[in-house]
């Protein structure tokens, strides 16, 4: 028994280093890659955004290729890991030898793999990774590290901005995730633009990722009687928390941030979340939308998530470049990238010279009506 | 085949883990004592490492050894407060003690907060880190070799015992403790500087039972294990790249079919060293000379 069992692991090792050399003829491919969480708390993004750039490369392929060539796309997982990302990286950009690489989707990831991007000359076109240092560090900017999102200072800005501008609310609490960059990132900026527009943060109450009880913190902000509860977490805690807000009477006005918008939401949390006020980065019922929501639908039997409409319009951002740059060389691609304009599913999208980050992009305002999400306006702060 | 520069990435990786599982190697092997919060020793050296070489400007080499000392100053803050505790009650205050690190990271904005803290100077090159890890092999053998190492040994056999002969059970807990925070922190500081970036949830629990388990892998109370466990677990999920959604349930899987086929782990107390091969070789030496007298 023992020795087939070691056999048998010998096995599968030895047939998972052949299994990735299957290699095609070099001449008429090129390689993309992907790195993103497969695995981990994070999959539900990370396979989403596999599949979508995998589908986008595909059609392209089927549609003639770029610049007479078939893509390949290559995706490896990262566990969400830093340290595994820059493996990733390295493997990508030394064997695999891709000419540019989609993701990661979060900053933790996105900042480590910078060193192994300058030193092999190949760019990176991050989908959600939001934290303003991803690409620019010291005021310096990171010569391949762009990015399709907009950041973390935008967002916590544009909810604030939206909340005491247009819905006038002037009493605001934070319910946060101290254990989480993205939610300190847009705590903090939320913070700072709505008490330098006047209104007052009448409490801040920090829990810890995985928590699953959040009434003694919200029975601290019912004590403060807010007017809006800004939530800036992922869609599970979001769930949670509300409805043990409605639970314990709290009647406040939600908002959150482009970690609540999930297909699981509105199961999980059902009315807790309704008259809420989401920031996100496009309207799912803008008809200009529709062609990839549908066919993304269609082929993979469920909705995508908001990953798998930013990672297209990175993907379509890459085509874009490598026909302006007529190229596949690295170093070309990004002096391509810088200052390029397109039009992707998320709105008009232009990346600064010197930040690298799709300037001025407009923020989609959501709000929850029954039970489904309903697109209010475009709106950019001021 | 495959390029040398990946390979580079994941010989530098295997080598930075290598001393966070030397320091677990000579606590829970050597000294029979659990710990599930390395990753907050690595923590400590990593940012105090970061901390030197960014605001004081201190160079890399004493940055390091700076940060693996303040690692080594906490546990000895730990040990003077836990190490009274027998078996699991240990293990789990050493797990609040990780937790605890990251979280106060988490919160310090000074350094970046939960958002990280990027832009750190790339100073780790393969020759420094095997260079490192040449030391602390030969170190810590030393350490296991003398009496204090057998001391320790006698702790983890029969602790009762070994304190009626005259041993005292709690000085040598708290030198093996200090001793394997130190490596902690030194690997700590080498990853910050391997990276350009720090994140307190890099050093999470997950990282802390990973360690345990290179240890428990490679075999407790073996230093060869030790080695070969880390450099076989850095490189197993790398290898199983190809499975994609289903990488890490296979490393699980061959992971626990290797310690069904092993339970004393890879190398099972026993050590590779000079010694045993020079006889191996005499031995063979002396069959041939035997079979060609006759």
């Amino acid at each position: 028994m023992k020795k087939f069992l070691s056999l048998l692991v010998v096995f599968v090792l030895i047939a998972s280093l052949f299994s990735g050399c299957a290699k095609k003829e070099a001449g008429d491919v090129v390689k993309v890659g992907w790195i993103g969480p497969l695995t981990g708390d994070q999959a539900v993004w990370g396979q989403c955004e596999s599949n979508a750039v995998k589908m986008f490369f595909e059609e392209l392929n089927n549609s003639g290729g770029l610049l007479g060539k078939k893509v390949e796309v290559v995706a490896y997982d990262t566990r969400g890991d830093g340290t595994e990302a820059v493996n990733a990286v390295r493997r990508l950009t030394s064997q695999d030898k891709v000419i540019a690489i989609i993701g990661p989707n979060s900053s933790g990831q996105a900042i480590p793999i910078s060193s192994v991007l300058e030193e092999m000359k190949v760019p990176d076109i991050a989908t959600v990774a939001t934290n303003p240092k991803v690409t620019v560090v010291d005021g310096k900017v990171k010569p391949f590290n762009f990015r399709i999102c907009f950041i973390d200072p935008y967002q916590g800005a544009v909810a604030a901005g939206y909340a005491i501008d247009v819905l006038g609310f002037k009493k605001a609490a934070i319910l946060y995730d101290i254990g989480d960059d993205y939610s300190q990132g847009l705590t903090q900026y939320f913070e700072e633009v709505f008490t330098k527009k006047g209104g007052q943060i009448v409490a801040k109450e920090g829990f810890k990722t995985g928590d699953v009880d959040f009434r003694p913190q919200l029975t601290k902000i019912k004590a403060a009687n807010p007017d809006v509860i800004f939530m800036p977490y992922y869609y599970k805690e979001v769930a949670l928390s509300a409805k043990q807000a409605r639970e314990l009477g709290i009647t406040a006005t939600l908002m959150g941030g482009d970690g609540w918008p999930s297909e699981q939401l509105m199961t999980m949390a059902g009315d807790a979340v309704e008259g809420s006020y989401i920031i996100n980065h496009l309207d799912f019922d803008d008809p200009e939308v529709q062609p990839f929501r549908n066919k993304y639908k269609q082929k993979f039997g469920k909705d995508s998530e908001i990953n798998g409409y930013l990672a297209t319009d990175a993907c379509t951002l890459l085509v874009e470049a490598i026909k302006k740059a007529n190229s596949f060389e690295g170093e070309k691609i990004k002096e391509a990238l810088e200052g390029i304009e397109i039009k992707g599913i998320t709105g008009n999208i232009k990346i600064g010279k010197d930040t690298h980050n799709p300037e001025n992009k407009e923020a989609a305002i959501i709000k929850i009506e029954n039970g489904k999400y309903k697109f209010v306006e475009k709106y950019a702060v001021k | 085949m495959l390029s040398w520069y990946y390979l580079k990435g994941i010989i530098m990786l295997a080598g930075i883990y290598l001393l966070p599982v030397l320091g677990l190697s000579l606590l829970t092997g050597f000294t029979g004592l659990f710990s599930f919060g390395h990753a907050g020793f690595m923590a400590i050296g990593g940012y105090t490492t970061a901390f030197m070489m960014m605001k004081l400007k201190v160079p890399f080499i004493p940055a390091i050894l700076i940060g693996g000392l303040f690692a080594a100053l906490f546990s000895f803050i730990i040990g003077k407060l836990t190490l009274k505790l027998k078996g699991d009650y240990f293990c789990i205050a050493t797990l609040g003690f990780g937790e605890a690190i990251r979280l106060l990271l988490d919160n310090i904005q000074y350094f970046g907060g939960a958002r990280g803290w990027p832009g750190l100077p790339l100073k780790t090159t393969l020759t420094t880190v095997i260079i490192i890890d040449i030391i602390a092999v030969i170190l810590l053998r030393n350490i296991i070799r003398s009496r204090h190492g057998r001391n320790m040994i006698a702790v983890r056999e029969e602790e009762l015992a070994s304190s009626i002969i005259g041993i005292d059970t709690f000085k040598y807990k708290m030198i093996s403790l200090v001793i394997s925070a130190f490596y902690a922190g030194v690997g700590g500081g080498l990853l910050g500087t391997y990276l350009g970036f720090l994140q307190p949830k890099i050093f999470s629990l997950t990282r802390s039972t990973e360690l345990t388990i290179i240890v428990i892998f490679g075999g407790l109370g073996s230093l060869t294990g030790s080695v070969v466990g880390t450099i076989l677990l850095i490189a197993l999920p790398e290898i199983l790249r190809s499975f994609a959604n289903w990488r890490l349930v296979v490393y699980g899987v061959i992971v626990v079919f290797i310690m069904i086929a092993r339970p004393e782990g890879l190398m099972g107390g026993k050590e590779l060293s000079f010694d045993i091969i020079r006889n191996l070789f005499r031995k063979r030496v002396k069959e041939v000379k035997a079979e060609g007298g006759k």
